[in-house]
């Protein structure tokens, strides 16, 4: 018995669709959806790596309780009925004594994040929040600050573009299979790549120009472009006139930062920054100054995001071909998007958020997503109130939340700690009560719906059964409503039942997404018309450079510029990053993307390393005021003598996950959890770390 | 040489590996022996801007194939109709002749069957009709699966038309 299967992998978040072949039960071939533009067969590694994680022993294989301390490893396998019981009547308990709001939920934002969400709502709780203000919870405020739209209501147009400028955006390793072949497209076409980052990485090595900056000077060198851009008036002035609020404070404000003061402060030659300006001017609007995907690594980042911004718009370049442009949603064709579980009626509320999100303490990041590395902070101080539960769904607080010894000294508080996962994750690893989730092969998963300049839905398809005794997200989180009296917000007996009531009145049908694996809403792709049709969603329908979004909370739309603090000789600045074959926290144990990059290594510059007499592979110790780890020298002169670089996502404690088990060091253990306050991200780049040979 | 051709734009190769785990995975190989291999060169800074290669190393199939000759039981074999050379499992004991034989080291040893295993050019998928494991999936298409003269067509054609666009801003 032989079936193809259109579907999207979920080895990362980015969704990309898939073809699966099956043959008598069992996954045999995976490629990219042949059917959709820029992915056509393609695969990155870790979509590859899907039948390995499949077939992989070492996975979570049945529901287990903790029987001895939290993280001694010690486990009770159990039945599903044993499980959810258990989970239930403690999670009344603790909802009778503390009210809903003391269970947390936090989660990677995934395809059932609104049952998630639905799940809180039901109990009672404001205290849902996702993984994305770690990764780019400034990004989103400035984007919100100047155009209305969060970064992910805008898409790029990367096949069109002539010139794309990448801020330590490493886009050839940090891979979304469809933005690669793009803009690997438009080069091949003749754009020009622009790479700005204190490390040569792949996407360095396919770069037209390249500047090794100091770490965190980013937003020095924006200033000197916008000063350059503004003083030989090189930007869209037809556009700008149009569209733009605040250009003439925007013109003050950039006069000292000249590029000879950008010099001194971020190592790149004055006139090249000269030169720079003038060149790309030359192709707007069709140039990308890219948000970035990541944007956690300062406490000024909703500055350094909205310069990145601000020089789009100068550029004409949002809602451009060859630029950004605002996703358009099914209403844009008069079509309806596929309905969510919260948007059904539920009690009402009126509580503050965990995180303290939307209160004048904490008043811009968005309340959609929340701020998880709030978390340890709100569950010791108690404040605004006690925390008893978390629920982590597909997201590892402990390697994902700065300072991982504070925040296990948060958990150890906690009444009860669940985690749904695939994986021997480390908060798995730590938890009260582990159930596993079936994986993207082995289930049916939400409606997704795609907005961009064509509005399409994708659909996760269940491929073959579940080799062991897990179940879907989806349907977890209603068994375990059901036992705590709030089942009737989950009308669905499965998962196909769900996704019929989500496609209800969208005149779809689930047989509709056999052919190629989606539906589209229209033919053709939607640009608004650049001189009277842009719909900006700021006060003033305009792009804000002067914000009303921040003066109104009480910021500023240009504060002072700071100098960054550099190191004082005997330290380094700590900045991390990503690899093609690892995504997040999440896929070190998988067999072959272990066998090619089983650990990470410091990267250090070969004259640094050399004063401390530290050879390239030599183990070093690393350390920071949070934490220490030993870990392998990687001597290079491709990094900038300031900086030292590790992967994100290595030194896992859970020893059932034996190959990733105590491999390389987590750089989470060693950062300092601290925020920008105003746009929401940790400051992941803040912590500076001293390396000595071990 | 086998009338086919496994080419590489190494232009748009960015080094990340699907080819290698595709491969793995589609031939069901344990961890070890990785029969089409992405190896990186540098990066080095080559004229102010830093450079690295990622070089494709899969099987050439020789024309006149040393690993084939080294091969005691005729395990090791080139497939008349098209030249493409491959291991008949059911033959091979394991010598590890061809191993030692290749200048390249295309063959290699897996520990789980205690054979050699080689790239084939996925010939199962060829005689479908089909491109190699890692052809089909590589991230930005830099590889490319055909005859001869169909590869070098393609070469040329890039090459005329990066000589055209100079001529145009003339």
């Amino acid at each position: 018995m032989e079936n193809e299967i259109y579907s999207l992998c979920f080895m990362c978040s980015v969704r990309c669709p898939i073809k699966v072949q099956v043959k008598d039960g069992q996954v045999r071939w995976i490629e990219g959806n042949p059917l959709v533009p820029g992915m056509e067969g393609s695969l990155c590694p870790r979509g590859a790596a899907g039948i390995n994680m499949l077939y992989d022993n070492e996975r979570l294989q049945s529901p287990i309780i903790r029987d001895g301390e939290r993280g001694a490893g010690k486990w009770r396998k159990v039945g599903w009925d044993e499980a959810l019981d258990y989970i239930a009547e403690k999670l009344k308990n603790i909802i009778d004594k503390n009210g809903g709001q003391s269970v947390v939920l936090g989660e990677r934002t995934q395809l059932a994040t609104h049952v998630s969400k639905s799940f809180l709502k039901a109990i009672g709780s404001p205290n849902h929040f996702t993984h994305d203000a770690l990764c780019k919870g400034s990004v989103n405020t400035a984007c919100r600050s100047l155009f209305g739209y969060t970064d992910a209501q805008l898409g790029i147009d990367y096949k069109n573009t002539k010139h794309i400028v990448l801020y330590g955006r490493n886009i050839f390793e940090a891979i979304s299979v469809k933005e690669v072949n793009n803009l690997t497209q438009a080069l091949e076409n003749g754009a020009k790549l622009t790479y700005i980052d204190p490390r040569v990485t792949v996407t360095a090595t396919k770069a037209h120009r390249y500047w090794m900056i100091r770490p965190g000077t980013d937003l020095a060198l924006n200033y000197a472009l916008i000063n350059v851009i503004l003083k030989e008036r090189l930007y869209d002035s037809q556009y700008v006139d149009r569209w733009v609020q605040g250009l003439a404070e925007l013109q003050d404000f950039v006069q000292p930062y000249t590029p000879q003061w950008a010099e001194e402060e971020t190592g790149i030659p004055a006139d090249e920054i000269v030169t720079f300006a003038r060149e790309i001017s030359r192709d707007k609007p069709a140039v990308i100054f890219h948000f970035g995907y990541r944007g956690a690594s300062y406490t000024n980042e909703i500055y350094q995001r909205r310069a990145i911004m601000i020089l789009n718009s100068l550029m004409g370049s949002v809602e451009a071909k060859g630029g950004f442009f605002i996703k358009k949603g099914p209403g844009e064709v008069g079509g309806k998007p596929a309905r969510k579980l919260t948007e059904q009626e539920f009690p009402k509320l009126d509580l503050t958020r965990f995180d303290k999100v939307g209160t004048p303490e904490f008043p811009l990041p968005d309340p959609n997503h929340g701020v998880a590395q709030i978390l340890p902070h709100a569950i010791l101080k108690e404040d605004p109130y006690p925390i008893k539960a978390l629920i982590a769904y597909r997201l590892d607080p402990l390697g994902s939340i700065p300072d991982t010894a504070l925040t296990k000294k948060a958990l150890d508080k906690l009444d009860l700690l669940v985690t749904i996962d695939i994986n021997y994750s480390d908060i798995a690893w730590y938890s009260d009560v582990v159930l596993p989730e079936s994986s993207y092969l082995e289930r049916t998963d939400c409606i997704q719906q795609a907005n961009g300049l064509k509005p399409q839905m994708f659909l996760r398809r269940q491929a073959v059964a579940p080799r062991y005794d897990t179940r879907e997200g989806a349907m977890i989180l209603k068994q375990i409503a059901e036992r705590i009296g709030v089942g009737r917000y989950f009308p669905y007996e499965n998962m196909e039942e769900l996704l019929r009531w989500q496609l209800d009145g969208t005149g779809f049908s689930l047989d509709d997404f056999n052919a190629k694996g989606f539906v589209a809403y229209g033919k053709d792709q939607i640009f608004w018309d650049r001189k009277d049709g842009l719909k900006f969603k700021t006060p003033s329908k305009k792009i804000e450079f002067t914000s009303a979004l921040l003066e109104n909370a009480g910021f500023k739309s240009f504060p002072v510029y700071e100098p960054v603090v550099r190191p004082n000789g005997g330290n380094f600045r700590l900045v991390t990053g990503r690899i093609a074959l690892h995504t997040h926290v999440s896929t070190q144990n998988n067999p072959y993307l272990h066998e090619i990059t089983p650990e990470n290594v410091l990267w250090i510059n070969t004259r640094k390393a050399a004063e401390r007499g530290i050879k390239n592979n030599d183990v070093v110790e690393v350390m920071s005021e949070k934490g220490a780890g030993k870990i392998k020298a990687f001597v290079t002169d491709m990094i900038h003598p300031e900086t030292v670089f590790m992967l994100h996502g290595f030194g896992h404690e859970a020893k059932l996950a034996s190959r990733s088990y105590n491999k390389g060091v987590s750089d989470s253990l060693l950062q300092k959890n601290v925020s920008d306050i105003i746009g929401g991200s940790p400051a992941l780049h803040e912590t500076f770390v001293t390396v000595n040979p071990a | 040489m086998s009338k086919y051709y496994l080419f590489q734009d190494t232009k748009k190769c960015i080094g990340c590996h699907t080819c290698t785990i595709q491969c793995k995975s589609h031939k069901n190989l344990p961890v070890g022996p990785r029969i089409s291999q992405i190896i990186a060169v540098g990066p080095k800074f080559v004229g102010g801007l830093p450079r690295a290669s990622y070089v494709f190393m899969p099987c050439f199939h020789c024309e006149d194939p040393w690993c084939v000759a080294a091969c005691p039981t005729g395990a090791m074999q080139k497939r008349a109709k098209d030249g493409i050379v491959f291991i008949d499992f059911d033959l091979c004991v394991g010598c590890k002749a061809c191993i030692t034989s290749c200048p390249w080291g295309a063959p290699q040893w897996n520990p789980e069957t205690g054979k050699a295993v080689k790239c084939d050019y996925c010939m199962d998928r060829v005689d479908q009709g089909l491109k190699p494991a890692c052809v089909t999936v590589c991230t930005t298409h830099c590889l490319d699966f055909g005859k001869v003269e169909d590869t070098t067509r393609i070469r040329r054609e890039r090459h005329a038309q990066a000589v055209a666009a100079l001529d145009q801003n003339a």
